[in-house]
């Protein structure tokens, strides 16, 4: 047997799936079934021996189309001449795709996962149709990973099909899991091994049963270099098929042959597939950039600078970022050095300054400078053990803790400044998110940091880093105190934040900043001078804000309300919901990446510019189309993988204004009270417009009109962590800030994607909108979806009533910090309002008077009020 | 012992005997119109001569009668007058609300004229019929958007739940789907059918039988005779054949692939050859006879009879050839995943 072409092995043809094919997925969606039709003739005549047929696709009727494709098949005796394979999560449309074929198919699949009672009753009626089906090995406890549970999952499944309803056991094919390996976690070192071995006990307990599984999974690591997860598809099949594999849904044109393989390769990939050495993945990690792409040129084009001195190589490596020598040159300049050390205080930093100078001339951008510091952390990781060995101590700028305050889950901007200060020989203890004040303090007294850095990204945050500042003076602290994230400012660091605390307080409004402003403090020349300079600038800054008169006049909230926006009812009816209550929504990453707005995702790494156009500037579009290049390449392996996933949950409800609340019912009745939504007034005088509030865009309840309200809470976070932990221990920085950053995307797509699907089917009200991305990014749909804690409704708290109409936490696992910051990070919630009037606007500052009405509505105390209130008292 | 289990028993003894045509009895009265609706239907809304099934409502003697002459000839299977009997075919007359009785009905007929042919050592069986419908469900009505159907899985299920459920009040036997030439029809038949036994908590031996149409060996809606089999095997049929469409000598190689791979019994039942310039089948009894006496010297048989063009001669010649022959064997084939589309694919 020399490679998957094994005469036994059974090639499922994978194009004509949705989630798989970003073409079919087109044709699909653009109804174009006669294309689509030539995706499947051609897999038939390229060799497939069964089609997998897949169009679970959110935006899409999946059952419509699996039906109407199916339905066309059937007309094609070249394509139907094979089985199919009915490919989909949802039972409905397995059985409408069964209802259509009138072949023997198999079914793609079913599992343990809800229970034994759905399982038979699912297989029963898979013998009633007369398929074949594939089991995963799933069950109520979660999808299996070891080799016992995989094969334990099976044997009960087995067991269950055959002994209690008599399913045929050669209509039985087990799914025992492939996931990725070489992820650099350890435990996932084994997957392979797990399941091949998993493979060989089916193959020999469980008898006639077969056993099949997607073969992407197992390279994700790999994404981007196609030469090498290629080679890892064709060396897994290879002793998969040895061990009893029968088929795999696979790409056949796209497998290399095992013999064709490289055998340096080949020895690195079988090293890491049967993992049998601690140090496999590290191997064929250094090996991958040699065989990316046309492997050879690549070679080619490097040759030149590999000729240079070791310093320079080094240098040219840290500036573009190049992996592929660098522990080979590190190694070479550990030889000529007389102490390890001297590497890296040497030539290492050298480089790094190099970059260091070239991004503050705006030479370079801020993600190739995470990309240099993924290359000096893997020189200096392979210099550790011989700078341990010689006990020496490394000498670094200073140490700095950076945390994200307690009760915010936002750390991208604080990962991004702690890259940028490692790249410039600054320790960094990165205390993560959610950091409590005195956890905070006591490991910036037992590490003995020289300065802390905060960052937050929501407005409680603010309170939150007050609290902090006021216990370092407490304490009797004098190190500098950073301050960064979106919602800080030098005016609220200056009027709330420096006179709490005798140190010097620094607002630093972007990481490229950073590095300045820590260098000056840590600097015995400059700092005296550069704190006296910090000193004067927040004195300055107070007296503005102290005569700063507002540019309107305040207004009494009852003015304010009596000029009240009314909307107009007569031109517009309220829609009822054609599905009032709440609904738990999906959305696959392939269908959400259609709606992100590329232009936020830049400026997260301080590239300025609006999407498409970033991508041709003449500055920074080269560093722009990497960065999409490398997005898009996350977002391919996340839709192949599924390590990140989103999970949302809408709620439509009948509801009226009264007062500035929103009252929200259970039914029509409008009897029963789910809640209540407090909303704030605008309270500066206007001229030409009304003093608005959100509840304005709902009937007052004694119009006697039906109104109705929505509310959403979406995340596309759910993996995030784990994701950008594991790039992290990997010490690919990069990697873990563009997880984040992607989820971050795909959770404002997701939101935006969710209100189309709202406005368009669940509410309605918009049934024949047709927009695209960019018009929907503009805004140009009727209604809008403002977000607790922003500036229509800028208090964090009525996030929890959300909560509790929708029971997210149940629906989507999202849950709320102390300071109603959501979790994971990558997430969005909000209201929904549907009148053609309905605007963005922000409350603004609010008088006492507001405060204490709101209060008394909330049922607070004026101080409790003042607290969640402070960013709108002025 | 139950008629069922006798049955199978039967069919391992010998080979079984279906009757023939029912269609050409029939016509041999030539019935008008006032004899298709008798009393019952006389102000009927619509024509009904043609309505075959109806006849067992209408003349129900005749229909025994016919039954009795098959008996007489050495049937031990007689088929139930249902091959139309389903809301979907007999819409065609808007008597979609007579399906139940007419299956009914049928089977009764059936059942009296078994019973009273029926000895200890010769034992009488009724197969109620399920036929196709004259709807496909997996091919279009319309040759400009391939994509559309006029029937669906559930409308088919639907249909025939009720007919099963009339035959199996009326007394079958066995439950007998012929003429199969969209085998998604067929797979149709057989949910109904499991479905309705689920639903009478009685199991009936289940017995298939498709048309290859022509000379490309393949049914109306392309699989070929394997392929067919591995879509429908899944009801571990009692026995699995081909019928109609083709005479004798051009079935044979299609009864042999059957023959090859089934682990039930094999049927066949095939035309009167095939049909002349004026739509008559003109094989005799005799040499038709003679074909199938190969077929069951060369172990290909189980159960046979005639369809289109077939006569009570004809059923007495075969069975008179086929007396002193030992049934086939069933085909013991490893197992092995066996999948289909509109060819077999086995792994």
């Amino acid at each position: 047997m020399t490679n998957q072409a094994s005469t036994n092995f059974i090639n499922i043809g994978e194009r004509t799936n949705v989630t798989g094919s970003a073409k079919f997925k087109r044709l699909i969606m653009d109804e174009d079934y006669e294309t689509a039709l030539d995706v499947a003739r051609q897999q038939v005549e390229n060799g497939a021996q069964i089609i997998d047929i897949n169009m679970d696709e959110a935006m899409l009727d999946s059952e419509a189309a699996m039906v109407r494709f199916l339905n066309l098949i059937a007309s094609e005796p070249d394509i139907s001449r094979v089985p199919v394979m009915i490919d989909s999560s949802k039972w409905t449309v397995i059985e409408a795709g069964l209802k259509c074929v009138q072949g023997k198919a198999i079914v793609n699949s079913i599992s343990l996962k809800e229970g034994e009672e759905q399982f038979l009753q699912q297989a029963s009626l898979l013998k009633r149709y007369g398929a074949a089906t594939v089991v995963m090995a799933f069950d109520e406890k979660g999808q299996a990973d070891t080799e016992d549970r995989k094969f334990e999952i099976c044997e009960r499944s087995y067991r269950l099909l055959t002994e209690k309803i008599g399913f045929p056991p050669e209509d039985i094919i087990f799914d025992p899991n492939i996931f990725a390996v070489a992820t650099g976690i350890e435990e996932h070192n084994n997957y392979a091994v797990d399941f091949i071995n998993a493979t060989r006990r089916i193959k020999q307990h469980l008898p006639h049963a077969l056993v099949s599984g997607g073969l992407s999974n197992i390279s994700f690591s790999f994404r981007g270099n196609n030469p090498v997860r290629e080679a890892m598809h064709s060396v897994f099949l290879y002793h998969a098929i040895a061990a009893g594999m029968d088929m795999a849904i696979v790409n056949a044109g796209q497998l290399a042959v095992y013999d064709d393989i490289p055998k340096e390769l080949r020895e690195a990939v079988e090293d890491v597939i049967l993992n049998r050495n601690d140090q496999a993945t590290d191997r064929l990690l250094e090996l991958a950039p040699k065989y990316q792409g046309d492997g050879k040129e690549v070679v080619k084009e490097n040759q030149e600078w590999r000729q240079w001195p070791v310093k320079k190589r080094l240098e040219h490596a840290l500036v573009k970022g190049i992996m592929d020598f660098i522990e080979e040159d590190t190694e070479s300049a550990r030889q000529e050095a007389d102490l390890p050390l001297h590497v890296i205080e040497g030539p290492l930093m050298d480089g790094m300054n190099v970059v260091g100078d070239l991004f503050g001339e705006g030479k370079m951008f801020l993600p190739q400078v995470v990309k240099s510091a993924r290359v000096m952390k893997k020189a200096v990781a392979y210099l550790q053990p011989y700078i341990e060995r010689e006990k020496s101590e490394g000498s670094s700028n200073g140490k700095i803790l950076l945390a994200t305050v307690k009760g915010d889950v936002h750390d991208i901007g604080k990962n991004i400044v702690g890259v940028v200060l490692q790249c410039n020989n600054f320790e960094v203890i990165d205390m993560g998110v959610m950091v409590p004040c005195e956890k905070i303090l006591q490991t910036a007294i037992d590490e003995g940091v020289q300065m802390i850095g905060l960052s937050g990204l929501i407005t409680p945050s603010l309170d939150e880093m007050v609290h902090v500042a006021k216990e370092m003076e407490r304490k009797g602290f004098d190190m500098p105190l950073l301050i960064g994230g979106a919602t800080t400012s030098k005016a609220h660091t200056a009027v709330k934040i420096e006179q709490n605390y005798h140190g010097p307080v620094v607002y630093v409004p972007n990481a490229s900043r950073a590095v300045g402003v820590c260098q000056k403090l840590i600097s015995k020349t400059d700092k005296l001078a550069y704190v006296a300079q910090l000193s004067t600038e927040y004195d300055k800054v107070r007296e503005q804000h102290a005569r700063k008169k507002p540019r309107t006049r305040p207004v009494t909230l009852e003015r304010a309300r009596a000029n009240r926006f009314v909307p107009d009812f007569s031109a517009y009816q309220p829609q009822r919901p054609n599905q009032l209550g709440v609904q738990q929504v999906q959305a696959d990453i392939s269908t959400l990446r259609e709606y992100i707005d590329w232009t936020p995702f830049f400026l997260t790494w301080s590239l300025a510019g609006k999407y498409p156009r970033i991508l041709n500037d003449e500055v920074v579009g080269e560093e722009a189309r990497k960065l999409l290049a490398d997005a898009n390449a996350m977002l391919d392996d996340f839709e192949q993988s599924g390590q990140l996933t989103a999970k949302g949950v809408v709620g439509l409800f009948p509801a009226n204004q009264v007062g500035d609340d929103i009252e929200i019912y259970r039914d029509d009745k409008r009897t029963e009270l789910l809640t209540t939504a407090c909303h704030l007034r605008q309270q500066t005088e206007k001229k030409d417009f009304p003093n608005y509030c959100l509840s304005d865009f709902v009937a007052a309840k004694d119009t006697g009109i039906a109104d109705y309200v929505g509310a959403f809470a979406v995340t596309a976070g759910i993996g995030e962590e784990a994701l950008a932990e594991a790039h992290k221990q990997a010490g690919d920085d990069y990697n873990a800030i563009m997880v984040k950053a992607v989820a971050d995307r795909l959770a404002e797509a997701f939101a935006e994607y969710l209100h189309k699907v709202v406005r368009k089917t669940l509410w309605g009200y918009a049934p024949d909108e047709a927009l695209d991305n960019e018009a929907l990014i503009r805004e140009k749909y009727q209604g809008i979806r403002p977000a607790p804690g922003y500036a229509a409704c800028p208090e964090h708290t009525e996030k929890q009533k959300i909560w509790e109409l929708l029971d997210a936490e149940k629906h989507t696992g999202m849950t709320l910090t102390e300071s109603y910051a959501m979790w994971p990070g990558a997430s969005v919630s909000g209201w929904y309002f549907a009148h053609p009037d309905s605007k963005y606007f922000a409350v603004a500052q609010i008088q006492q008077d507001q405060l204490e009405d709101y209060a008394d509505r909330k049922g607070w105390s004026i101080e409790h009020a003042s607290k969640w209130l402070s960013p709108n008292l002025g | 012992m139950t008629d069922s289990t006798k049955f199978t028993q039967a069919l391992k003894q010998r080979i079984l005997i279906l009757d023939g045509a029912m269609g050409t009895m029939i016509q041999r009265h030539k019935l008008e119109e006032a004899d298709y609706r008798g009393t019952r239907f006389a102000d009927w809304h619509s024509d009904i001569k043609g309505n075959n099934d109806l006849l067992v409502l209408t003349q129900p003697d005749l229909i025994r009668d016919i039954h009795g002459q098959y008996l007489q000839a050495g049937a031990d299977i007689i088929e139930t007058n249902t091959f139309n009997a389903t809301s979907i075919a007999m819409a065609d007359y808007d008597m979609q609300s007579l399906v139940r009785e007419i299956n009914v009905e049928a089977a009764r007929l059936a059942r009296q004229a078994a019973d009273q042919y029926s000895s200890a050592d010769k034992p009488r069986f009724v197969a109620g019929v399920l036929g196709p419908t004259n709807r496909t469900a997996s091919i279009s009505p319309d040759v400009n958007d391939p994509g559309k159907r006029n029937v669906s899985f559930d409308q088919l299920v639907e249909a025939y739940e009720e007919a099963c459920d009339g035959l199996m009040e009326g007394g079958a036997d066995v439950i007998l789907v012929e003429t199969v030439f969209d085998t998604l029809n067929a797979k149709a038949a057989l949910f109904a059918i499991e479905n309705t036994f689920d639903k009478r908590a009685q199991r009936l031996p289940v017995m298939i039988s498709g048309t290859i149409t022509d000379a490309s060996g393949r049914t109306l809606s392309g699989q070929t005779a394997e392929a067919f089999y591995y879509s429908l095997r899944h009801v571990k049929p009692v026995s699995f054949g081909l019928n109609c469409a083709l005479g004798p000598d051009l079935l044979r190689q299609y009864v042999q692939d059957i023959s090859d791979i089934a682990e039930c019994a094999v049927s066949a039942h095939p035309n009167a050859g095939l049909p002349n310039e004026f739509g008559e089948y003109d094989m005799e009894g005799d040499e038709m006879a003679e074909h199938i006496r190969e077929w069951a010297e060369s172990g290909l048989l189980n159960i046979v009879g005639g369809c289109c063009g077939t006569s009570p001669e004809h059923i007495r010649a075969i069975a008179a050839a086929v007396a002193d022959q030992a049934p086939r064997q069933a085909a013991a084939p490893e197992v092995r995943l066996r999948l289909s589309g509109l060819e077999p694919f086995v792994h």
